[in-house]
């Protein structure tokens, strides 16, 4: 690593990272978590259609929180709301209020482009740029903020190890992101969106597009990454909301029909339609 | 069990139908190609014996056996580089504009018509929009024996006139007419052509339009609008149409000195040749189109080699 100014490494929020406490969450759902993102009485439109009805829940500070419902159940919609990327489809509006950390995230005063700085976000697919390995990881870090080399070869490195890619790119940085498979696509994907330090990561069914192997490691990163960030997950999977998250809402046809932790979630559940989509009855 | 009805089809009658739908299909397909060799057969046969260094370092002249291309070669390169420059600025920033930021709507879809409707216009009424816009501009600033702003005097490169009269930089302009729509549907299409979940990612990283744009869309779309730019100007290189409106056919010797100087032009100076009354012009003029097409031919090449080197798979 090379050696900065200790100011300067205070001032950089990417390099903090490696300096984060290692705190242990074994069982993070018997404790008391801060809340990162307070939704309060969302209605969500495109158009005329309301894609989701009243919804209020709360996201606790460095947890997963898997969002599991059928398709077209509002899901992702909630989520592309978070980091406002809605606001790129012209018929989409939403009402109510989204605290995060007490900033109402919906409010028309809220420049976008340094929310969703704090908001990194995922994609389904993976869509590295078509540019290197280390272009796509310096992409975020570069818009923000003016760096020297030596200061940006650390960002891309710790980035690149906090998505577990490090290893096995190290050697071919400067090759293109394409001709990587498609699980180290995602990962990249990942290193891409921790790179800027956001506080919270969204991640729209990030394994849906993987085969299984490629997807078990995605969800062990996932367990590392919430040590430091806020993740939401969408996912169509259950079992791997089962084997990621902390906390589970369930949508259902644009309304949050239980919102609880995981493990209450799929073995006690308390409403019945949760029970009928947990259990492979419908969806 | 189907009933069979009606009578068989003679087998022989539907192969022999077959048969001759592909001659015909060979035919039709052979006449174009034929036409073409035919052509270029009959302009290398007249042109090859003028093809000399001479032919490219000679001003025109009364003599046919003296006759060059230099001037109008000059003037060509001079007017596609005023095209070039202008044409690319403004019709990649407009495809910018309409793919990246304007919203769908009545405005939208009303400049979208009106560039597709911009792309059918004859180029002869481009010439005749350049005269009046361009070379006299409405009249506004008396004429070119007159003009009411000058610097410099026309001995000079930086000689600059309003009106322009019939300049290098009216014959680029109006050239840049022609092409604008051509370069502004190519450019669209390579932009269109950049998945969206670039565009996703980008600005969910926390990029501004722009940023996007500048890093991500314009990049990748690059080599498509490289290479429909260069067709468009290969395109304004064989356009005679517009620039007689706007120039003349006239008598020049030499290569442009600064924007504002008189100029002839390829297709001009053929068009010049192949209309004068002796046999041994038409020779020439059949040497200058070996020259204009061998020119084409070059802009083409290079548009294929941008796209196949330049190309890069986007996703």
């Amino acid at each position: 690593m090379p050696m900065t100014d200790p100011d300067a490494q205070l001032d950089n929020s990417a390099v903090t990272g490696l300096q984060r406490p290692q705190v242990a969450n074994a069982d993070a759902s018997t404790e008391r978590a801060e809340i990162a993102l307070a939704v309060r009485n969302v209605n969500a439109f495109y158009g005329d259609f309301q894609a989701l009805h009243d919804i209020s829940m709360e996201v606790q500070e460095k947890r997963v929180t898997a969002l599991i419902g059928p398709s077209g159940c509002g899901k992702s919609t909630f989520l592309r709301w978070i980091n406002r990327m809605n606001d790129l489809i012209p018929t989409a509006r939403i009402e109510g209020a989204m605290d995060l950390h007490g900033r109402d995230i919906l409010d028309s005063s809220l420049d976008v482009v340094l929310h969703r700085r704090r908001v990194g976000m995922v994609f389904q697919k993976p869509n590295p740029f078509p540019k290197s390995i280390y272009e796509n990881v310096a992409f975020g870090p570069r818009l923000h903020r003016k760096m020297s080399r030596a200061e940006m070869d650390e960002v891309v490195e710790v980035s690149l190890r906090e998505a577990a890619l490090w290893d096995e790119v190290k050697d071919r940085l400067k090759k293109s992101a394409l001709a990587l498979s498609g699980g180290q696509q995602q990962r990249l994907c990942i290193a891409r969106a921790i790179a800027s330090s956001p506080e919270m990561l969204l991640m729209d069914e990030p394994a849906s597009a993987l085969d299984p192997k490629a997807t078990a490691r995605i969800e062990e990163l996932i367990g590392k990454l919430r040590e430091h960030y806020t993740i939401i997950i969408v996912t169509h999977n259950m079992q791997q909301a089962a084997r990621v998250s902390d906390r589970t809402a369930f949508f259902c046809e644009g309304r949050l029909v239980e919102d609880n932790t995981t493990a209450q979630l799929f073995t006690v559940p308390a409403n019945k339609e949760t029970e009928d989509y947990i259990s492979g009855r419908f969806g | 069990m189907i009933p069979q009805h009606g009578t068989v089809r003679s087998i022989g009658r539907r192969r022999f139908v077959d048969f001759s739908f592909l001659g015909f299909c060979i035919v039709i397909t052979s006449l174009s190609v034929i036409a073409l060799a035919v052509l270029l057969i009959s302009i290398a046969y007249q042109g090859w014996e003028h093809l000399d260094l001479d032919f490219f370092s000679s001003p025109p002249s009364r003599k046919p056996e003296k006759a060059g291309i230099f001037a109008s070669l000059w003037g060509t390169i001079w007017i596609c580089i005023v095209c070039a420059l202008s044409a690319l600025p403004l019709g990649v920033g407009t495809a910018i504009y309409l793919e990246e930021y304007a919203k769908p709507g009545k405005i939208r879809r009303f400049i979208d018509l009106n560039i597709s409707n911009l792309a059918g216009v004859p180029s002869i009424v481009y010439g005749v929009i350049g005269l009046t816009v361009f070379a006299r501009m409405f009249g506004l600033f008396g004429t070119v024996n007159d003009p009411a702003i000058e610097i410099g005097d026309p001995t000079t490169f930086w000689y600059f006139r309003l009106p322009f009269g019939g300049a290098v930089i009216v014959g680029g302009l109006t050239l840049m007419l022609v092409v604008l729509p051509i370069v502004i549907v190519s450019a669209r299409e390579a932009l269109r052509a950049v998945p969206s979940s670039l565009r996703e990612a980008a600005l969910a990283a926390g990029a501004t339009r722009w940023q996007m744009i500048r890093k991500i869309t314009l990049p990748a779309a690059l080599p498509g609008i490289m290479t429909g730019s260069i067709l468009a100007i290969s395109r304004a290189i064989g356009e005679a149409a517009p620039l007689l409106v706007v120039s003349g056919v006239l008598f020049i010797r030499f290569a442009p000195e600064h924007l504002m100087d008189q100029f002839t032009a390829m297709p001009l100076q053929i068009y010049n040749w192949a209309g004068r009354p002796q046999e041994e012009f038409h020779a020439v003029a059949a040497t200058g189109i070996i020259v204009l097409l061998f020119l084409l031919l070059a802009f083409n090449t290079l548009a294929i080699v941008v796209r196949q080197v330049f190309q890069k798979p986007l996703s």
